[in-house]
This record gives structure tokens, C-alpha cells and sequence, in this order.
């Protein structure tokens, strides 16, 4: 197959500088397309696509095909928005030499997907700056669960507790406030580490992976059919997204395309999740600064949204409608008129409650100028989705690579510099109005016909990328197939991974008690993170 | 000021009064799967169909035994498709003070082929294992805990390792339209202000000590609600290298909500359950 034309300069441009240094290995389609290089290449490879050609690293992850190959094999995956393609580097590490080099002193984006594969693989790291577990806390004996020679139900012994050292900051009058893993919210665990001095938060460290249940090794157990129930359970508040990512991936390794239909509704429930999510995300910040009203109003509206929800798809939260090859159920006319409905409803209650915040000049008192992220951290830390949207790092996966039905609606990505909570909440507004718009004209306009391509049985070793914009941003999921319809590698990227380290930065200079309101601006998925 | 009086009164009342009247959900809402016994012809299918293991059978040499774990399933649906004798019902109430109340068998007599032949037994929650007389300590222990936490409860949300969809419904709870406080319940901060434990699963192998710690800290006499699949048994990811399975395998637990997630109707009906006013 050949590669997009848009990406062809940049191909020809890397054949120019690496020769036979690289080498092509497939494009399965024409927006990914994979090379193979040796460990040496990567900072140079890194370079030429980040100064060039304005790539980003969306993934890193690496596979363990001893079986298949002799070797782990590392995969950079780049996006590259602006020719709409993905370029996938391979690098093989041969387990005589289980090791690699870091690049995050470079691209501190990288750090925790570096650490991660450090945890997982028993890869080592070289030459990075905080090499320390990551994923698995500290006490765990020396296994690698993604090898695999780790068997999924492996008995390890029970946890000893925590044995992890943070840094230690010093100086006069520093002090250390330690919150969770149990916080006082009904939300997920995660331990973090305030040093602060008066009122300012110098340093926050972050420990996550509380919630790490094997996904990723248990994707690999399982029959494929009961792999989209699994990825439904990735980030709950993000069911359909993820669902929808691993369903994507199938269909691009079967070549198979979903229906029209299918696609249409796919994109209606992505949008409905974003509504819901950005809504409840609306109403929690104006709590976190005391405005409880507007919150009510919040989670009336949300309400109606998961009402909304079970008549669509059986389940508030969405699950049960993704399938590989399209939507499991079809909608009748009646399901239909209740959307449009809904939506109708919907907007000038939305506006009510936005104008209710507007016009509190003490809630933007508390919010402009609240857990600020630069543009230039955004960008270095790779930061996606609504936060990089906030503070001018602005790329859609729904606009740039278009899935589901976004080729065939407009819309418009809301993009702001500043980077505070203020912003954070400005661009979910925003966001609201143009998922309610892109809602509006799918409904108008809903193809009809089938909702389900079939698919055929996968032969082994066929890999795929499937991606979809969630509404906290960019999800992948990564497949490599394995014989008898299962599957030997799913890697499953959610945005949270990328943007934690985002909120160390907003914090900073800013007092503990605007942490809640900074957190909830990003609202990151601890599960999603952890697996 | 005005403003924001003026829209919250012109929003009315939107609370429920559930559960004086019965939870409202929609036809296509998916609860308990049922089961036309009589006429199943092979469970197979099925269970092959099945995600959580939630239906399982076991063959005899002519007979199969069929089980249908509530605390296991999600309510996906996919028995239901792949087999004309079960379908989905919307009932979502479906707390439960012991986990054997979840758990649903059928008998069969086989076919040669495999089909069922004929129905031995019809379906039967399975018997509770405990000894008569521990059960009558247990009945006057949990009147003594009614009557003490009966009109004022507080609870304490444990996240032990779930996906978050459960903890988006438990949020749910404090909206105006199911408005937990009308029944003098109260989300708290510490565990030691609270009297019921709200635990989602399953328990990771990195929360299993902070949930220990958690349940400690609680002043007696407590109460731990197991919800959701993974709460209740460890849901789809069962047990592995870093999941110990459902919330049980590490403190005692009082009542398990099934559902993915429960829906807030199931978690009111699971949190009043355990209080005796369920
Ligand atoms: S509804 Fe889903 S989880 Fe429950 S028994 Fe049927 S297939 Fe299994």
C-alpha cells in the first residue's frame, strides 16, 4: 500500500538522511507507516521528525516477540498532525542486551512510558534522569508481567507496603503534606506529595499505578470478542472511547471498514460522552470553589445526558454498544426523536448554567490566572487533548485524523493561550457547543442501512493502530495479533498518562488549597493510567 | 443572586422520591438476565458468549449444572444474543446480603449431543452455607446496627482499584435528583467519621493495605457495601498477578450491589439494604 501523499516528503526526507540506516517495513495503511532502526537511530530519527516536520511522539511502548522474532522490540509511534499520518519506528532490543536508552532528558514527555517499560519488560533504562519504578510500586518482587513467560495469574506475595523514597525538598520553613492514596472526594486513589513553603506549593510529587489490574496482560488472555467489554472497563467515564479505540485497531488490522451508519452513532456517543463528562467536570469546579448552585444545576443536566445514555445503548455510561466492525444494537426512530429531543432541551439549559458562572465574578476570581500551564511546558510535556488545548498546544485527532463520522460534520477545535482553570473550563464550554452542533447535524442527516461490517479471522502478527478523541483527549490502542483469533500485545495509551505530569507543573507557586479545583481542571483518569 | 435564585426556582423540584416510587428506568436499560428455563435448549452458547464467567456450566456424565452469578456479571447482554431463551430484563435491584442470594443453578438432563434433554431442577439461589444459629446472631446483630445507624448514616467512599464508572454513579448520588441527605445519609471525609464503607473493586494488589488501613480506622459497628461487578466479585478482571478479586477477599462484607456500574437506583436499594430500610 502506499503511504499518504502528505506523507511522502517527510519519508523521502528521512531516506535522504538515515539510507539504508532504516529500513521500510510495511504500510498496512496509508496514514501508518512502520521503519525499523537500531536503538542509535532514535535521537537523531526523534530530531528530524520534531524540528522538521513538527511531529509529536503520541506512544511509546515496547512488545516482547521473542518467539517471533528473537527480540523485544520498542515502538516510537509519531503523529504527525499536519500530514494526518502516523510514523512508527521499530527498534528491536535483543534479550542478550535487555536495555535502552532514554530519551526524556530530551522529550520529558517520555518520562513515565520510558519508566513503564522499565517496570513491564525488565528492560533497563539508560541515561535517564529519574529511573525509578513507575508502574510497579516499589515493594513488588522482580517480575515483568508483559513478558511472556509471566503467566497472568501468577501469585505474587501480598503488598508490604510502601517503600517508596521521594525526593526530599529542603529549606527553610519547607514542609511535607502527604495526601492519599484514600482522599476524601469519591474519586480514585493516587498518593501526592506536597512540599511547600507558607502557602506555595514548591513541588508536587505524584504516585500513581494504585489501580493497576493487568489490563494489558489480561487483553492478551482473552478471547477477542470479549476484548471490547475489557476496554470498556479501562476508564469507566470513558467506556466508549476506549471501546471504541480497540474496535478501531481490529477493523484497520482486518482492513475492514464500519458502515456509515455505524459510524454516525459512533461519533453521536462519543460526543455524548464528552457532554456528560465536561458537564459533571463544569459543575466540579464551580464546587471546588464553593459555588454548589451551579453544581446542582451540573449534575441535573448530567442526569439527563446518562438517561439519555441508557435509552441509546442499555447502560448510562455507554457500555455495551461498541462492536468490532460498527455498533452492536441499532437505534429505531423513537431512540432517535428522544436524542434530538434531549438536545434540543439540552442547549438552553447548558446556556443557562454557563451564563450562571459567567456572570459570578468571584468564581472567575478564583479561576483566571489558577494553575497555569505554559505553552512551552504543554508542548514539552506533550500535553493532549482539552489541557493542551487550554494553553495553545491545540491538535483533535477528530480534526487531524479524522474516525467515526468527522469526516462528514464541521466543527471547530477551541484553542486558548493562557493555560489556567479559567481556560481549561472555557475550552469544555466550548467543546460542549460543538458536540451538541456535531450532534445535531449527524441527527439531521443519519445514513441509513447496516450497522456491522463483518470481519474476517485475523491471521497471526498483523499489527493496527486504532485511535479515537476522547474527551480528555487522543486514545490508542495498539494490537498485534496472535493465532486462533486472540490477541499477543494490546497497548492501550490513555491521554491521562501523558498529561499527569502537567498538573506538578499548574501547581506550582499556587496555594494547597487550589489544588482540588487545578486537579478536578484536568480531571485525569487514574485507571486509565494505571491499567 | 437574584439570578440564581430566580433559575433555581424556576427549575422546581427535580429529586425522586424513589424508593416510594419504583426506580424509573428505560425499556432499554439492561438489568438481570433471565432465564427461560424450561425451554433452554443448550447453555453452551452462552457461556461461551459470556465475558465475566458470570455464566458458567459443568457437565456431569449426563447431566449439566448451569450458574448464573449476579455478583459476576455486567449486564452486557451478550448471553442474551447469542441465546433466544434468555433475555434482558431491566431489573437493577438486585443487592444482596450474601453472596450465595447472587448466585442462581440450574440442572439439566443431557442430550448424547450435549442439548438438554430435560430440566432436573429449576433455577434455585444457592442455599446460604452458614449454620442456622450463626444466622440468628447475625439477624440481631444487624437490627442492633439498624436501630444504631438506622436514620443517620455515614459513609465513606473506598475506590480499591475500579475502572471510575462505578465512582461516576456513587458521585451521582449527591445530585438533586437522588439526593442522598433525604434519607440521612452523608458522604465524610475520614473514615473515622464513618459508619459504612463504600467500596468499589476489584481490590488491586496495590490498594489491598490503604483498604485494610481504611476499614481500620472505622469506628465499630461498621458496614462495608461491595459494589459493582468488580466490587462484588473482581468482575472481568477476576483474580491475577496484581487483582485480588472482589472487596471480600480482604475485609468482611455486609452487602454487595451487582451491577456495570450500578445504577443509582441499585446503590440507594444496596446502601438502604444494609441499613434494614431497603
Ligand atoms: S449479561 Fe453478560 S456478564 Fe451477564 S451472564 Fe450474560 S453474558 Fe455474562
Amino acid at each position: 500500500m502506499n503511504a499518504l501523499p502528505e506523507l511522502q516528503p517527510i519519508l523521502a526526507s528521512l531516506t535522504e538522511r538515515f539510507g539504508a540506516q532504516i529500513q521500510p517495513m510495511q504500510i498496512p495503511r496509508p496514514n501508518e507507516v512502520y521503519f525499523q532502526g537500531k536503538m542509535e537511530l532514535v535521537p537523531g530519527f526523534c530530531a528530524l521528525l520534531y524540528k522538521e516536520w513538527g511531529a509529536r511522539l503520541a506512544s511509546l511502548f515496547a512488545d516482547d516477540a521473542r518467539a517471533q522474532t528473537g527480540d523485544f522490540h520498542l515502538y516510537y509511534v509519531f503523529a504527525l498532525d499536519a500530514a494526518h499520518g502516523f510514523l512508527i519506528l521499530r527498534v528491536p532490543v535483543p534479550p542478550s542486551q535487555p536495555r535502552f536508552v532514554s530519551l526524556t532528558n530530551a522529550l520529558p514527555a517520555l518520562n513515565w512510558q520510558e519508566r513503564e517499560i522499565q517496570d513491564l519488560f525488565g528492560l533497563k533504562l539508560e541515561g535517564h534522569p529519574n529511573a525509578r519504578p513507575c508502574a510497579l510500586h516499589d515493594d513488588w518482587p522482580a517480575v515483568h508481567p508483559l513478558r511472556k513467560d509471566f503467566a497472568l495469574r501468577t501469585v505474587l506475595p501480598p503488598f508490604a507496603g510502601e517503600r517508596h523514597k521521594f525526593r526530599v525538598v529542603e529549606g527553610e520553613g519547607v514542609f511535607q503534606v502527604p495526601v492519599g492514596p484514600v482522599h476524601a472526594g469519591i474519586i480514585e486513589p493516587g498518593h501526592f506529595l506536597f512540599s511547600v513553603a507558607g502557602e506555595s506549593v514548591l513541588y508536587l510529587q505524584i504516585r500513581l499505578f494504585y489501580t493497576h489490574k493487568g489490563t494489558e496482560k489480561l487483553f492478551e488472555n482473552l478471547p477477542l470478542a470479549h476484548g471490547v467489554a475489557l476496554a470498556e472497563s479501562i476508564s469507566g467515564d470513558s467506556a466508549f472511547a476506549h471501546a471504541t479505540a480497540f474496535c478501531h485497531a481490529i477493523e484497520r488490522a482486518a482492513g475492514v471498514e464500519a458502515p456509515p451508519r455505524a459510524r454516525a452513532m459512533r461519533s453521536i456517543c462519543l460526543e455524548l460522552e464528552r457532554i456528560y463528562n465536561h458537564i459533571g467536570d463544569i459543575g466540579a469546579i464551580a464546587t471546588d470553589v464553593a459555588f454548589v448552585v451551579a453544581n446542582a444545576h451540573a449534575m441535573r443536566l448530567k442526569e439527563q445526558v446518562l438517561r439519555l445514555n441508557e435509552q441509546l445503548a442499555g447502560n448510562r455510561l455507554l457500555r455495551g454498544l461498541a462492536a468490532p466492525g460498527g455498533v452492536r444494537s441499532d437505534w429505531n426512530t423513537a431512540q432517535v426523536e428522544a436524542l434530538r429531543q434531549r438536545v434540543a432541551w439540552l442547549r438552553p439549559e447548558f446556556e443557562s448554567l454557563v451564563a450562571l458562572i459567567r456572570e459570578s465574578s468571584s468564581t472567575r476570581d478564583r479561576l483566571e490566572t489558577t494553575g497555569i500551564l505554559r505553552p512551552e511546558t504543554a508542548r514539552d510535556l506533550g500535553i493532549v487533548g482539552l489541557a493542551g488545548r487550554a494553553s495553545g498546544f491545540a491538535h483533535d485527532l477528530r480534526r487531524d485524523f479524522p474516525h467515526a463520522a468527522y469526516a462528514d460534520v464541521t466543527f471547530t477545535v477551541p484553542v486558548f493561550q493562557e493555560g489556567d482553570v479559567l481556560r481549561r473550563l472555557q475550552v469544555r464550554v466550548d467543546e460542549v457547543r460543538q458536540s451538541f452542533s456535531i450532534i445535531e447535524q449527524l441527527t439531521s442527516a443519519l445514513p441509513s442501512g447496516a450497522i456491522r461490517a463483518s470481519l474476517p479471522v485475523l491471521p497471526p502478527d498483523v499489527v493496527a493502530l486504532g485511535y479515537v478523541e476522547g474527551w480528555r483527549g487522543e486514545i490508542f490502542h495498539w494490537i498485534r495479533t496472535a493465532p486462533d483469533g486472540r490477541l499477543a500485545r494490546c497497548k492501550i495509551k490513555d491521554p491521562s498518562l501523558q498529561n499527569w505530569p502537567a498538573l506538578s507543573e499548574a501547581i506550582q507557586d499556587n496555594i494547597i488549597p487550589d489544588f482540588p479545583v487545578i486537579n478536578k481542571s484536568f480531571n485525569l483518569s487514574y485507571s486509565g493510567t494505571d491499567r | 443572586m437574584f439570578d440564581i435564585l430566580y433559575h433555581s426556582l424556576a427549575t422546581g423540584v427535580v429529586t425522586t422520591d424513589y424508593p416510594k416510587t419504583p426506580a424509573q428506568t428505560s425499556r432499554q436499560s439492561r438489568g438481570r438476565p433471565e432465564i427461560d428455563a424450561p425451554n433452554w435448549k443448550d447453555a453452551r452458547a452462552a457461556v461461551a458468549a459470556c465475558p465475566t464467567g458470570a455464566l458458567s456450566c459443568t457437565d456431569g456424565p449426563e447431566t449439566r449444572r448451569v450458574t448464573l452469578d449476579l455478583g459476576k456479571c455486567t449486564f452486557c447482554g451478550f448471553c442474551a444474543e447469542a441465546d433466544p431463551a434468555i433475555r434482558m430484563s431491566n431489573v437493577c435491584e438486585l443487592a444482596a446480603r450474601h453472596k450465595a442470594e447472587l448466585t442462581t443453578t440450574i440442572q439439566y438432563q443431557l442430550a448424547p449431543d450435549g442439548t438438554h434433554q430435560a430440566l432436573l431442577s429449576p433455577p434455585r439461589a444457592a442455599a446460604d452455607p452458614r449454620p442456622a444459629a450463626l444466622d440468628a446472631v447475625g439477624a440481631q446483630l444487624k437490627a442492633r446496627i439498624a436501630k444504631v445507624l438506622g436514620r443517620s448514616l455515614h459513609i465513606r467512599e473506598v475506590d480499591a482499584g475500579s475502572c471510575n464508572g462505578c465512582e461516576v454513579e456513587i458521585a451521582g448520588l449527591n445530585s438533586p435528583v437522588y439526593d442522598l441527605e433525604r434519607f440521612g445519609l452523608h458522604f465524610v471525609a475520614s473514615p473515622r467519621h464513618a459508619d459504612m464503607l463504600l467500596v468499589t473493586g476489584p481490590v488491586s494488589r496495590n490498594m489491598e493495605l490503604a483498604l485494610r488501613k481504611t476499614y481500620e480506622a472505622m469506628p465499630a459497628p461498621r458496614l462495608v457495601v461491595a459494589v459493582g461487578a468488580c466490587g462484588c466479585s473482581g468482575g472481568i478482571f477476576g483474580t491475577n498477578y496484581a487483582s485480588l478479586g472482589g472487596v471480600d477477599k480482604v475485609i468482611p462484607v455486609d452487602v454487595y450491589v451487582p451491577g456495570c456500574p450500578p445504577n443509582p437506583y441499585a446503590l440507594l436499594h444496596g446502601i438502604l439494604t444494609a441499613i434494614d430500610r431497603g
